[in-house]
C-alpha cells in the first residue's frame, strides 16, 4: 500500500501543502480549511507538516457511533458525509489531532489521500511530503519512534 | 467590454481611521483593478487620489496603504508579498516597501486587497483584523518592546495560534528615519522609513488572522500555468544557488566586478569578503533554510549565534540567547559588513538580529554608520561626541551603535536621522552615499554602470530592486563599465518589475527561471482578465509615471535624480573597476527621452495621455 511519508527536516515552512489541500477541499486557496497543517516551531527553526497517518487501528473509526468513517480502496480512512452527524467524537478520539470539523457543516473532515494521489505530496517543493510504498501505516515513523523510546529509557533510568 | 473579475482579487478595501478607531469596507473600482493589477500599482493610485503629496511624512494626513496583489495567497511560487505604500520618512518621496513572510497572504485570507490607514491614534494602539472583525486596541503593554516580544505577546494575549503580526520595534516608535515594519519576526518592509511613519501614527502592530479563501477565475488554466512555472523553476541553477547559499552568494559576484562598496564606497572590493559570503554563512552559522509563504526557493537563512560565539551575547534577552534569527541576507551582510569594514560574521549576524528585533533597515543602518565612520576617521566627528571610537572595521562599534541608534542614545540620535541628514548637519554632505535621501544598496555603480541610472531615477530613492542591471552586466551581455544601452534597459526593466510587484509575487522568481511570460498567464487565469505581456509592461509604465507625478507634486525636481560626487568624480584606485566613474550625464538624458519625459524629467502630455493618465 502507498502512504504519506513526512520528513519534517526537509520542510521549509512554505505552506504549499496547505494551499494544495485546501484547493482540493474547497476549490479555493484557503489554508484555514486544509486537512494537513504545518506546525511552526519558531525558536527551533523547524517546521512539521502533519496530517492523518491512516492508522491500522483507527481510533476515529472505533469512536464513531454511526460508522461514518470507512476505508476506501487505497486503505484511506474516509468520512462518509451523508452518515456523519457532527458529534465530534472522532476529533477527540484521534491521538494525533488530525480529524477536523468544518465550521460550515459542523461535520468531520480528515485526509482521504485524495483518492490515491495526494495533492500535498505533489505540491511539496522539497520532498518533505512524499507518497511512498510501505508495509503498514507509520512505517517511516519507526525511526522517530525508536529515538523517542530510547530517550524515554534514558529518562527512566535517571 | 471588461470582464467581471471573479478571482485573484477580493475586490474589497479595509479603511481604518486610527484617530477615531472606526473602520469601513469598500469595493475597489473595477477599472482601477484592471489598470493597475493590484498591490503597488493600485495602492499608488489610491495614494495619488486621496493624499496631498506635500504633507509631512509624520503628519496624520499621511496615509499608509498595505497592499496585496492578485497572486498573494495563491500557490504561485513566492506569492507571499505585500507592499507598504506611503510617503517615506527618509525620502519625502512616495515609497513602495515590499515584504514577504506570511502576513500579506493572511490579510488576503481575511478578505482584503488593500488596507488603508488614516489619521493618528491618540495613544499607542494596535490593530486587530480577524476576518470581518476589526478593532483598534490598546498597545501600551507592547510600546517599547522589541519585534519578537511584541509578536509573541500578541499571540498569547489574543489566543490565536495562527495570528500573523506586522509591527514596529523601538526604532519605529523613536521615529528613526529608516525604521521598518517587521512581519513574522524576521521579514521586513524595510526601506524608506515606513516603520517611522507607522510609529508617528502611534500604531505598534497590525495583527491579522484570515480564514477565507482566494478564489480563482479560471481554475484549469491557472493550474496549467502554475505547473508550467513550477517546472521552469525546478532545475534552475539560480534557484539552486539561492537555496544553497542564500542571497549572500551575491557578495562573490560584486567582489569579482569591483562593485562591492567598501568603507562607505571608498573602495570597490573587501579583503574579508570570504568571511561573510554565502558559503561562510551556510557552512558556519546556518541551522536551517526558511521559505516565505508559497515559496519554492527558500533563500531565507536561519542562523544561530549562541552555539558558536558568546562575544555578542551581551544585552540579549535571556530567552533569546539560543534563539535562531533570520539572515543576514546579501544587502544586510554588505551594509553591516564591507561597508563598515567589519569582517566579523558574528558581529554582522548580531547587528542584523538587532536590526530585526528593534525594527530598522540594515542597509541604511550600515551605510549611515559607514558615513559616520568616515567622518570619524577624518577627524570631523571627535571622541567627545561618541561613546566609542567609530573606526572602520570595529565590530563592537557596529553592534553597539546599531542598538544606540534604535533608542537614539548618544550619537545614535544623529545616526537615527540617516546619512543625508547627519551629513548635512555636520556640514559634510559628501559622505552621504545615496539618492533622494535614501542610502544606496550593495552595488557600486562604478562596477555596474547601469546601477547609476537605476539608482538616480528610482521613484523611492536609491534601490536595487527596480532594475537590477548586473543581470546583463555580469553575464557578458553588456559591458559593465559602458553607458551604452543602459538607460533603455533600465526603463524596460523598471516597467516590468513594477507590474511584477503589483501581482504580489516575489521578484526573486525572475532569478530562478520564471520569466514574465510565465507570470502573465497566471495573473490572467487568476483574475479572469486576459492580460498580455505587452499590457503588463504598459501597466508598469503607467504606474511608474504615476509615482513620478506624485513625486513632482511632492516637490522633487530633476536635481533629485542625482548621484553623490564620489561616484561621478572619484574612481577606484585598484581592482576590476579601477579608473571608472559613473557617467550619469550621458545616461540621464537618454533615460528621460526613453520615458517620454522633457529635459526636466517631467512626463509629457502625450505620454500621459498614451498611458491613460491624461486627466491627472
Amino acid at each position: 500500500m502507498q502512504m504519506l511519508k513526512i520528513v519534517p527536516e526537509k520542510c521549509t515552512g512554505c505552506m504549499q501543502c496547505e494551499l494544495a489541500c485546501s484547493w482540493v477541499q474547497t476549490g479555493m486557496f484557503q489554508p484555514s480549511q486544509s486537512l494537513i497543517r504545518v506546525n511552526v516551531f519558531d525558536e527551533e527553526a523547524s517546521y512539521a507538516p502533519y496530517t492523518c497517518l491512516q492508522c491500522d487501528e483507527a481510533w476515529c473509526m472505533n469512536a464513531c457511533p454511526v460508522n461514518a468513517i470507512g476505508i476506501d480502496s487505497g486503505q484511506a480512512k474516509v468520512v462518509i458525509d451523508e452518515l456523519c452527524i457532527g458529534c465530534h467524537l472522532c476529533t477527540i478520539a484521534c491521538p494525533f489531532g488530525t480529524v477536523f470539523t468544518l465550521p460550515e457543516t459542523d461535520k468531520a473532515a480528515k485526509c482521504n489521500l485524495c483518492g490515491g494521489d495526494p495533492a500535498c505530496a505533489t505540491a511539496c517543493p522539497t520532498d518533505a511530503i512524499e507518497f511512498v510504498e510501505g508495509q503498514q501505516a507509520g512505517d517511516w515513523f519507526e525511526q522517530w519512534g525508536d529515538r523517542v523510546h530510547s530517550r524515554y529509557l534514558e529518562a527512566a533510568e535517571k | 467590454m471588461i470582464k467581471q473579475a471573479t478571482g485573484g482579487w477580493t475586490g474589497k478595501i479595509l479603511r481604518v481611521d486610527l484617530t477615531s478607531g472606526k473602520s469601513s469596507v469598500e469595493p475597489v473600482p473595477e477599472d482601477w483593478m484592471h489598470d493597475y493589477v493590484g498591490g503597488r500599482g493600485l495602492a499608488d493610485r489610491y495614494l495619488y487620489e486621496e493624499m496631498d503629496p506635500t504633507v509631512d511624512p509624520y503628519a496624520p494626513e499621511n496615509k499608509m496603504i498595505f497592499a496585496t496583489g492578485p497572486l498573494t495567497g495563491t500557490p504561485v511560487p513566492c506569492g507571499a508579498r505585500y507592499m507598504v505604500v506611503t510617503k517615506g520618512a527618509l525620502t519625502n518621496c512616495i515609497t513602495t516597501s515590499n515584504s514577504g513572510g506570511h502576513w500579506g497572504p493572511e490579510l488576503k485570507f481575511a478578505g482584503y486587497d488593500l488596507l488603508i490607514l488614516e489619521g493618528r491614534a491618540p495613544k499607542p494602539s494596535y490593530l486587530l483584523i480577524y476576518d470581518d472583525r476589526v478593532e483598534v486596541k490598546d498597545a501600551s503593554e507592547y510600546w517599547g518592546k522589541g519585534v519578537f516580544e511584541t509578536e509573541d505577546g500578541l499571540r498569547d494575549e489574543l489566543g490565536i495560534p495562527n495570528l500573523r503580526v506586522a509591527c514596529i520595534g523601538p526604532a519605529g516608535e523613536n521615529l528613526v528615519r529608516f525604521a521598518c515594519i517587521m512581519n513574522d519576526k524576521h521579514r521586513a518592509a524595510g526601506r524608506s522609513g515606513v516603520g517611522a511613519v507607522m510609529g508617528s501614527k502611534n500604531l505598534k502592530a497590525i495583527a491579522v488572522r484570515g480564514t477565507q479563501g482566494v478564489p480563482i477565475a479560471e481554475p484549469e488554466a491557472f493550474m496549467k500555468a502554475l505547473w508550467e512555472m513550477r517546472a521552469a523553476m525546478d532545475d534552475n541553477p539560480g534557484k539552486k544557488a539561492f537555496n544553497d547559499f542564500g542571497t549572500a552568494a551575491t557578495i562573490d559576484l560584486t567582489q569579482t566586478f569591483g562593485a562591492l562598496p567598501t568603507r562607505n564606497f571608498q573602495e570597490g572590493q573587501f579583503e574579508d569578503f570570504e568571511k561573510l559570503n554565502g558559503v561562510a554563512i551556510r557552512d558556519t552559522r546556518m541551522v536551517a533554510t526558511k521559505a516565505c509563504f508559497a515559496c519554492t526557493i527558500a533563500c531565507g537563512r536561519v542562523t544561530r549565534l549562541g552555539e558558536f560565539s558568546d562575544k555578542f551575547m551581551v544585552n540579549m534577552h535571556p530567552r533569546n540567547w539560543k534563539q535562531a534569527g533570520e539572515g543576514p541576507e546579501y544587502e544586510a551582510a554588505w551594509a553591516l559588513g564591507p561597508d563598515t569594514g567589519v569582517g566579523d560574521l558574528d558581529a554582522v549576524i548580531k547587528a542584523n538580529w538587532l536590526c530585526n528585533d528593534l525594527g530598522m533597515d540594515p542597509i541604511s543602518m550600515g551605510s549611515t554608520l559607514a558615513s559616520a565612520m568616515e567622518l570619524y576617521e577624518k577627524g570631523v566627528i571627535t571622541d567627545d561626541q561618541v561613546e566609542m571610537p567609530l573606526k572602520f572595521g570595529s565590530a563592537d562599534a557596529l553592534v553597539r551603535m546599531t542598538e544606540a541608534t534604535a533608542y537614539r542614545e548618544g550619537f545614535g540620535d544623529e545616526l537615527a536621522e540617516g546619512a543625508k541628514r547627519m551629513g548635512d548637519k555636520l556640514k559634510h554632505p559628501e559622505v552621504f552615499m545615496g539618492s533622494k535621501g535614501q542610502e544606496f544598496p550593495a552595488y557600486d555603480p562604478r562596477g555596474f554602470q547601469g546601477m547609476g541610472v537605476a539608482y538616480a531615477t528610482c521613484n523611492r530613492g536609491a534601490c536595487h530592486l527596480r532594475a537590477w542591471t548586473p543581470a546583463i552586466e555580469s553575464s557578458g551581455d553588456a559591458d559593465p563599465h559602458s553607458t551604452e544601452g543602459k538607460s533603455e534597459w533600465v526603463v524596460e526593466e523598471q516597467n516590468k518589475s513594477t507590474t511584477h510587484d503589483a501581482t504580489g509575487v516575489c521578484l526573486f522568481v525572475g532569478f530562478a527561471g520564471a520569466t514574465i511570460e510565465l507570470m502573465v498567464p497566471l495573473v490572467a487565469a487568476a483574475t479572469g482578465v486576459p492580460y498580455t505581456v505587452d499590457e503588463f509592461v504598459h501597466i508598469g509604465e503607467r504606474t511608474w509615471n504615476l509615482e513620478r507625478l506624485w513625486n513632482l507634486k511632492a516637490g522633487m525636481t530633476k536635481a533629485d535624480d542625482s548621484l553623490p560626487k564620489r561616484l561621478l568624480e572619484e574612481p577606484h584606485k585598484s581592482g576590476p573597476s579601477k579608473g571608472v566613474t559613473v557617467n550619469l550625464d550621458a545616461m540621464l538624458p537618454i533615460y528621460y527621452e526613453e520615458r517620454g519625459w522633457d529635459s526636466e524629467g517631467v512626463p509629457s502630455k502625450e505620454k500621459l495621455t498614451e498611458l491613460g493618465l491624461g486627466s491627472l
